[in-house]
């Protein structure tokens, strides 16, 4: 039974690779704008403070976008395992949210995120060297990295008090991240999450990110990044109930320029609303090791 | 064992390589305005204690006082050095006395020895349980026929992986599976990795683990447990401050195989948290566990937290992610099969 899965989700995974292919074809013909200067979104609204006169971001957010399944405009789409997963697996669609449309791929990128895109539900963790090659890291239950945290259809906490860090906390995996406000040292080594660092540009909260590890990707589209990923955030108080979320993205092994992404963050209105869990690795073991275990009769 | 293991030896280098920055660059960052008093806990700006910063629960202290030492549960100084000696003897160190096996494990282990681990606690207590009086867990109650079969299947799956022959992923536990790790309460000292990093905002306090990246969202605000039909790996949490005291009661545990510690009950497991600031470098933790379905009696233990160097930090402790340990667990057991080495 699980060889005739196999062999289906190959099956799927290119017919919609190559859905995808045409659609790919289309948008690159289309034209590219270059990011517009960096400015914080225009606002009228006085946020509430805390003791230290900076705009009080603490609360529970969450993304309404799509953007988890791809960055940039997609339509409606079939799931990798619709022979099982029906409408259960399947995607909405959603407007790009990258300014101008386009994320400025270098030619040679623009081929891997499609090989990306074509091997997204498969995994090999028969060798270390192969572990990370294939594979959305979000199917594996891998830590998301940045942006890619902020936009996953889960909320996340920002926790932000009179110390030297802002902390925030996702629901999704597990992940934290550590903000650690004006500070000087660099990242000492590559992390899932990145290392960053943050600052405030009036009421503006700048976060800068940068130590990635390589293996993040941006969506299940096979949007991707190399080592050198660069991420400046901005989060920007527009109402009590939503911030502007902004990140401008920077990598020149991958991209022909820096490229930009906006989309707000809501306030999670519930009563006694909190981060509950979704520790994704026991969703995961099956796929990765199952194959491992002693089989009956061996 | 892992590759995940040499960044956390880079890091360590690089964490000393920093300190030694600061300390050439001849900055003093102590403030110079320490507390006169200890009773003068430091204030958040919205008037809670604060807590922040990065703990580290490193000792040698044994949970349970062993044998070796009789009834005595504080040493004297000479005892305590001999004390120490013996516990960081026995704590899988780099020796020779083992055979080749078990010495190759021990200087790897020696690798990644976390050198506060092999102090101590500044009391000398022979143990981190202060109660009952003896310093032990209390006697088990008789378990349940499911439970009592439970813990026999989960002490052969154990035999298995310890034998290098297990036969399946859940044959491993869950810190091996990167499931929780130290952040599992009660929080107890291990090997490495044992920092807190502690972050308040106004009705919350988070405490986040190293090991692994669970930040622990601790509600003030007096609202309810979640519904009892809501479990979670690592409970659900709820605080209160009791003068300078930060309380905190965990609850809706899941059932599964080690998802509450020591796979006591998880419908009467009852676990009571203190993090008491004893001065500007220390916090008391202090937890209590009453589970009538497990222990006898309740018990108690008490841990010091030790604030780590400002310009120390923590850093992401990724586990899954390259957890190789598993395919090579698993991979190795069906080579040794294959070649007739099942026993």
């Amino acid at each position: 039974m699980r060889k005739n899965f196999r062999v289906s989700i190959t099956v799927i995974v290119v017919a919609v690779a190559i859905a995808t292919f045409s659609l790919a074809v289309i948008s690159i013909t289309g034209q590219q704008r270059a990011p517009a200067a960096q400015a914080s979104p225009s606002t009228a609204y006085r946020p509430k403070r805390m003791a230290d006169g900076h705009p009080d971001l603490n609360g529970i957010w969450q993304a309404m976008v799509t953007a988890n399944w791809d960055l940039q405009d997609h339509d409606a789409q079939a799931g990798p395992h619709p022979e099982i997963m029906g409408a259960y697996g399947a995607g909405p669609a959603g407007q790009s949210i990258v300014e101008g449309g386009e994320i400025p791929y270098q030619a040679w990128a623009l081929q891997k995120k499609k090989q990306n895109f074509e091997k997204r539900a498969m995994v090999d963790v028969s060798n270390d060297k192969k572990w990370h090659e294939i594979g959305d890291p979000e199917i594996k239950c891998y830590m998301p990295g940045v942006p890619r945290i902020t936009y996953m259809p889960f909320p996340f906490q920002i926790v932000q008090g009179s110390g030297s860090a802002i902390l925030m906390a996702y629901e999704f995996a597990s992940a934290t991240r550590i903000v650690r406000m004006n500070y000087k040292q660099e990242a000492p080594t590559p992390s899932w999450m990145g290392w960053s660092r943050g600052r405030w540009e009036g009421d503006t909260l700048v976060v800068d990110v940068s130590g990635f590890r390589e293996e993040t990707w941006f969506d299940r589209a096979g949007d991707f990044h190399s080592d050198e990923l660069h991420v400046i955030e901005r989060y920007t108080a527009m109402s009590p109930y939503h911030l502007m979320y902004e990140a401008t993205i920077e990598d020149p092994k991958v991209y022909t320029r820096p490229w930009k992404i906006s989309f707000p963050l809501y306030r999670r209105m519930e009563k006694n609303i909190q981060l509950l869990e979704f520790k994704c690795v026991p969703f995961t073991e099956e796929m990765l090791y199952s194959r491992f275990n002693k089989k009956a009769g061996n | 064992m892992t590759y995940r293991f040499s960044v956390r030896l880079l890091l360590a280098m690089f964490a000393i390589a920093l300190m030694s920055i600061v300390t050439a660059s001849g900055q003093a960052p102590k403030k110079a305005a320490a507390p006169a008093a200890k009773t003068s806990v430091p204030k958040t700006p919205w008037g809670d204690p604060d807590l922040q910063g990065v703990w580290n629960d490193a000792t040698s202290t044994p949970l349970q006082r062993p044998g070796t030492v009789g009834a005595k549960d504080v040493l004297t100084d000479e005892e305590a050095e001999e004390f120490q000696q013996q516990l960081a003897f026995d704590l899988s160190r780099d020796r020779r006395d083992g055979g080749a096996a078990t010495d190759v494990n021990r200087a790897y282990n020696e690798h990644w020895m976390d050198s506060r681990r092999l102090k101590i606690t500044a009391d000398r207590r022979t143990s981190l349980i202060v109660d009952p009086p003896d310093g032990r867990m209390p006697p088990l109650v008789p378990l349940s026929p499911e439970r009592e079969k439970a813990r026999v299947a989960r002490g052969a799956a154990n035999a298995r992986f310890n034998a290098g022959l297990p036969d399946h992923y859940l044959d491993m536990s869950l810190p091996v599976r990167c499931i929780i790790r130290t952040d599992l309460v009660p929080y107890l000292p291990t090997i490495y990795n044992n920092d807190f990093q502690i972050v308040q905002s106004p009705g919350y306090v988070v405490i986040a683990p190293e090991m692994t990246h669970s930040a622990r969202v601790i509600p003030l605000d007096g609202r309810p447990h979640l519904n009892k039909n809501l479990k979670q790996w690592l409970g659900d949490s709820r605080g209160h401050w009791e003068g300078n005291t930060l309380v905190v009661e965990t609850t809706n545990f899941r059932a599964d195989d080690g998802g509450v510690f020591q796979n006591a009950n998880p419908e009467t497991f009852h676990i009571t948290e203190r993090f008491s600031r004893v001065d500007a470098k220390t916090i008391n933790y202090e937890f209590r566990i009453e589970d009538e379905k497990t222990w006898t009696k309740p018990w108690t233990a008490v841990i010091p937290w030790t604030k780590i160097d400002p310009e120390e930090q923590m850093y992401e402790y990724a586990c899954h992610e390259d957890n190789y340990d598993i395919v090579h667990f698993l991979s190795g057991a069906r080579a040794r099969e294959k070649r007739g080495e099942t026993k």
